[in-house]
C-alpha cells in the first residue's frame, strides 16, 4: 500500500509540473501577476510530492521489500544497511527518481528564494523548470517506474552491483547529480531570459551563484568518483577517459567557462549572448551525459537499438530539449543588446582566452565520446578512441591555458598591461623556474619533461598567491595592515586566487604521480619483502574472512621505514555471494601527501600470490586541488554582492534590481 | 625535434593511467628495455571484451593472452609498428585505443583544432566588428531626428534668432 502511494505522489507531480509549465508561462508572458504568482508554491508543492516518493523508495529498501520489481533487482536483505540505503540511487530507476528530486529541489529553491527577481523573471524560469521536470517524470512513469510490483514475490533479492558497495556511492552520485542538475537553473535562466528578450542587472546577478553552487559539487562529484575508482577498481589509475566520465567531465568544462564568462556579463555586461549560450550548451551537456549513461548506447549501439525504449524516450527529450532552445536562441538572441567594449588585452580578453581554450578541450572531448558511435551507426566500422588519444587531443589545449591562468586575474578590466602584469609576476615565476631546476636536480635528465610539468603547476600555485599578496599590497603598507586588508578583500576576489592556487595543486599531483611512481608486480610468500622510496613491504600472509554478504581472502602486509613499523595494510580480494562477482579492496597508507597502494592478485598455491605495490608521490593533491577549488567556489558564493539563497532583505530592493547598480 | 620534444611532454603530464597494473610476474620479460616498450604498446590497445580498458590495466584472460602475444612478437624482433600491424591485421582497428589518422578519422583527430581555430576567427571577427557596430548603433540613434522632433528643433533655433 505505501509503495502505491509513493507511486501515486510521483503521479500527482507530473500532474504538477503541467501545472508549473503552462500557467506561469502564460501569465509571463501576458503580464498576468496572479498566474504568475503560481509558480513558487507549486514548485515547493512539487518538490514535496517528489520527496514522498523517494522517502517510499527508500523505506521499501530499507525493508526490503521483494514485491517491488526494483528492490528484487538490486538489493539482498543480508546487505549492510548503509548499502540497503544507497542502493536506492544504485541502479537506473532510483537514480533518475533522485536526478528528479534534486531537479525539484532547485526549483523550491527558486520558488522559496527569488523574491528579489522580476516576477515574470521567476515565472518563466520556473516554467522551464517544469518543462524539463514534466519530462523526466514522465519518463521515469512511462519506462523507468522504481514502484512496479512482481507478482510472486522472490523471497531474496539478487543483490547490488559489488562495485557499487561502498561508501562511495553514498557520496559520488548524489554530489555529481546535485552538479549536473544545478545547471538546470542557468538553463531555465538563460530560457527565461531569452523569451523575455531582456537581461537585466538582476538577471546577471543570479545567474551567477547558481553556477557556482552546480560547480562546485560537480567538482567534487567527479573528484570523488575518481578516488573511488582509484582504491575500488585496484589499477591505482584515477582517470580512465571512460565515456561515461567524459560524460560528467563535459558539463564541467562547459560550466567552468561558463563561470568565468558570467564574471565578464555581471561586471561589464559584455558577452551577454554567449554566456547564455553557454548555460544552454551547459545543461545540454548534462542532458547528454545523463542519455549516455542511461540508454546503454555505450555499451553499444546495438544495444540500445535492441531495447531502444529508454534510450528513444531520453533521446527525444534530449532533441526537444537542445534543439528547442537552440532554436530560441537562434531566433531571440539578436535581439539582446551587446554591452561593454575591451581591449583585448584586458581581463574580459583573459576570460575570453579562457572560454576559448576551454570549450575547444570540450568539443575535443566531446567528439572523442560521442565519434566511435556515429562512425559505428553510419559505416559499421569500429574504432576505439581511448585515454592515449584523449591524452594527446586534450593536453596541449591545457597548457597554455594554464600558463596564462595567473595572467587573467592581475590585468585590469576594459584595457590592461601585460608589461606590468609580467611584472608583478616575476616572483611567481622565479619560484616555479626554481621548482623545474630542482626537480631536474633530484632527478636528473632522466625523466626531461616532468620537471617542466612541476614547473607549470608551481606557476599557477604562486601565481594564485601572489595575485592576493599584490592586491592587498602587502609588502608596502606593512605587515599589521596588508593582512587587515585581506580580510577585507572581496569573496570573489578570494575565490578566484582559491580556485586557481587548487588548479595547480591538481595539476602538481597529476605530474609528479604520473611521472615518480614507482611499482612492483611480484610474486610473494609469507615474509617476502619489497622495498621501494624507501619503504620496506612485508607479506606476512593471506588468510580467508567472511564478511555479510562476501567472503574474501585478505592479505596482511606491514610496512616499515627505516626498520620502524608505520603501518600495516590489510589488502584482499572479494567474491560476493549473491552474484558470484570478483572485487579487488587495496591497501592504500597515506603519507603526507603521498600513497603506499598494494592491491592483491592471482593466489599462486602454498600462501604465495601475486601483489602490486606502487609507491604514488603526491598523488592525493589530485583530488585535494579539486576540494580547494570547490572551496574557492565557496568563497565566491559567500561575496557579498551574490549571496545565494540570501533572504529578501525588504521590497525597496526589489524595485532599485531593475536599473543596473553602478559597479 | 620541437614537435617531438612537445607531444612527448603532454604526452608526460597528461598521462592519466601511469602505468602497467593487470600485468603478472610470469609475464614480465628479462630484457628491461624490451618489457619497457611492452608496456608502452600495451597501454595504447584495447581489451576487446571489456569496456574501455587498455590490455595492461585488464585483468580479462583476453587481455593476459594479448599482453602475452605482444611480448612474443617483441622477443621475434619486431618493432613497435609491426607489432601494431600486426595486432590490427587480426582484430581490426578496435584494438587501438589511439586511432589511426586515417580518412575516417580525420574528423575525430581534427576537432580540438578546429574547434580552437574556428573559436579564433569568431573572437577576431567579433572583436573587431564590433566598434563600428556600435558606433552606427548609437550613431543611428543619436543622429536622426524623428519629423516632429525636427520640427521642435526648429522652433527653438527660430525662437532664439
Amino acid at each position: 500500500m505505501i509503495i502505491e502511494f509513493g507511486h501515486y505522489a510521483l503521479v500527482l507531480a507530473f500532474a504538477l509540473t503541467l501545472v508549473q509549465s503552462i500557467i506561469p508561462f502564460w501569465g509571463g508572458i501576458t503580464g498576468n501577476e496572479r498566474l504568475m504568482a503560481v509558480a513558487s508554491p507549486v514548485s515547493v508543492m512539487l518538490f514535496i510530492l517528489v520527496l514522498i516518493s523517494f522517502i517510499v523508495l527508500t523505506m521499501a529498501y530499507l525493508s526490503s521489500d521483494f514485491s517491488v520489481l526494483n528492490v528484487v533487482q538490486n538489493s539482498h536483505s543480508a546487505k549492510p544497511f548503509l548499502y540497503k540505503f544507497t542502493g536506492v540511487w544504485g541502479n537506473h530507476e532510483g537514480s533518475m527518481l533522485l536526478w528528479v528530486l534534486i531537479l525539484v529541489f532547485f526549483g523550491a529553491l527558486v520558488g522559496f528564494f527569488g523574491g528579489n527577481l522580476p516576477a515574470d523573471l521567476r515565472a518563466l524560469t520556473l516554467a522551464v523548470q517544469g518543462w524539463v521536470t514534466a519530462g523526466f517524470i514522465l519518463f521515469l512513469l512511462a519506462t523507468s517506474n522504481p514502484f512496479q510490483r512482481v507478482v510472486n514475490p522472490p523471497l531474496e533479492g539478487a543483490d547490488l552491483n559489488p562495485i557499487l558497495q561502498d561508501i562511495g556511492l553514498a557520496i559520488h552520485p548524489p554530489l555529481l547529480y546535485v552538479g549536473y542538475v544545478g545547471f538546470s537553473i542557468t538553463f531555465s535562466f538563460a530560457v527565461a531570459a531569452l523569451i523575455l528578450g531582456r537581461t537585466d542587472a538582476a538577471w546577471a546577478r543570479w545567474v551567477r551563484p547558481w553556477t557556482l553552487l552546480a560547480w562546485c559539487f560537480l567538482t567534487l562529484g567527479i573528484a570523488m568518483g575518481s578516488y573511488w575508482a582509484y582504491y575500488e577498481l585496484g589499477w591505482g589509475g584515477w582517470w580512465f577517459w571512460d565515456p561515461v566520465e567524459n560524460a560528467s567531465f563535459m558539463p564541467w568544462l562547459a560550466g567552468t567557462a561558463l563561470l568565468h564568462s558570467a564574471i565578464v556579463m555581471e561586471k561589464r555586461e559584455a558577452l551577454k549572448v554567449w554566456t547564455i549560450l553557454l548555460a544552454i550548451f551547459t545543461f545540454s551537456l548534462s542532458l547528454l551525459g545523463t542519455f549516455l549513461v542511461r540508454s546503454g548506447v555505450l555499451t553499444s549501439v546495438h544495444a540500445f537499438a535492441t531495447d531502444p525504449a529508454r534510450g528513444v524516450f531520453i533521446l527525444g527529450l534530449l532533441c526537444i530539449f537542445i534543439g528547442g532552445s537552440l532554436a530560441l536562441y537562434a531566433w531571440r538572441a539578436p535581439m539582446l543588446k551587446q554591452g561593454g567594449l575591451f581591449a583585448p588585452i584586458s581581463r574580459e580578453g583573459g576570460l575570453v582566452l579562457n572560454n576559448l581554450f576551454l570549450t575547444a578541450a570540450c568539443a575535443a572531448v566531446f567528439v572523442g565520446t560521442l565519434y566511435p558511435l556515429v562512425l559505428d551507426a553510419i559505416t559499421g566500422e569500429t574504432i576505439s578512441v581511448g585515454a592515449p588519444f584523449f591524452n594527446l587531443t586534450f593536453g596541449p589545449l591545457m597548457i597554455p591555458l594554464l600558463m596564462a591562468v595567473p595572467f587573467g586575474p592581475i590585468l585590469s578590466w576594459k584595457r590592461g598591461d601585460l608589461l606590468a602584469a609580467c611584472q608583478r609576476l616575476y616572483v611567481a615565476l622565479g619560484i616555479a623556474l626554481a621548482m623545474t631546476l630542482f626537480t631536474f636536480w633530484l632527478w636528473g635528465m632522466e625523466k626531461v619533461l616532468a620537471p617542466l610539468g612541476v614547473g607549470l603547476g608551481v606557476w599557477v600555485m604562486a601565481g594564485a598567491v601572489s595575485e592576493i599578496l599584490t592586491r592587498v599590497k602587502l609588502f608596502e603598507i606593512g605587515l599589521k595592515r596588508g593582512i587587515s586588508r585581506l580580510w577585507g578583500l572581496p569573496g570573489s576576489a578570494w575565490g578566484t586566487a582559491v580556485a586557481h592556487f587548487g588548479v595547480g595543486v591538481t595539476v602538481l599531483g597529476i605530474v609528479t604521480a604520473s611521472a615518480f611512481q614507482e611499482e612492483h608486480i611480484q610474486t610473494m610468500r609469507p615474509g617476502d619483502s619489497v622495498e621501494l622510496s624507501g619503504y620496506q613491504v612485508t607479506f606476512d600472509g593471506a588468510a580467508p574472512r567472511r564478511g555479510p554478504n562476501y567472503t574474501e581472502e585478505v592479505g596482511h602486509f606491514t610496512i616499515r621505514k627505516g626498520g620502524v613499523v608505520v603501518s600495516e595494510l590489510d589488502p584482499s580480494k572479494r567474491v560476493y555471494t549473491a552474484r558470484q562477482m570478483p572485487t579487488t579492496e587495496a591497501g592504500i597508507y597515506t603519507t603526507g601527501f603521498s600513497q603506499v597502494y598494494l592491491s592483491l592478485g592471482e593466489s599462486r598455491g602454498d600462501g604465495a600470490v601475486d601483489v602490486r605495490v606502487y609507491f604514488k608521490p603526491m598523488i592525493t593533491l589530485i583530488w585535494i586541488g579539486c576540494v580547494i577549488m570547490s572551496i574557492g567556489a565557496v568563497f565566491s558564493m559567500a561575496d557579498r554582492r551574490l549571496r545565494v539563497g540570501a533572504p529578501k532583505p525588504s521590497r525597496k530592493r526589489t524595485a532599485a534590481a531593475a536599473p543596473a547598480p553602478a559597479e | 625535434m620541437w614537435k617531438t620534444f612537445f607531444s612527448a611532454f603532454v604526452l608526460s603530464i597528461c598521462l592519466m593511467v601511469p602505468s602497467v597494473h593487470a600485468v603478472t610476474p610470469d609475464e614480465v620479460l628479462d630484457d628491461p628495455v624490451l618489457e619497457q616498450r611492452a608496456r608502452a604498446l600495451s597501454a595504447e590497445l584495447r581489451c576487446m571484451v571489456c569496456q574501455n580498458q587498455s590490455i595492461d590495466d585488464s585483468d580479462a584472460p583476453l587481455a593476459k593472452d594479448l599482453r602475452v602475444l605482444v611480448r612474443e612478437r617483441l622477443v621475434a624482433g619486431d618493432s613497435d609498428k609491426q607489432v601494431i600491424d600486426y595486432l590490427v591485421s587480426r582484430y581490426g582497428e578496435f584494438v587501438l585505443l589511439k586511432p589511426r589518422l586515417a580518412w575516417h578519422t580525420i574528423l575525430l583527430w581534427a576537432a580540438g583544432p578546429i574547434s580552437l581555430v574556428a573559436g579564433m576567427i569568431a573572437i577576431v571577427v567579433t572583436l573587431r566588428g564590433r566598434p563600428k557596430r556600435l558606433q552606427a548603433e548609437a550613431g543611428s540613434a543619436q543622429t536622426k531626428l524623428s519629423a516632429e522632433e525636427e520640427r521642435r528643433l526648429k522652433a527653438l533655433l527660430e525662437k532664439t534668432d
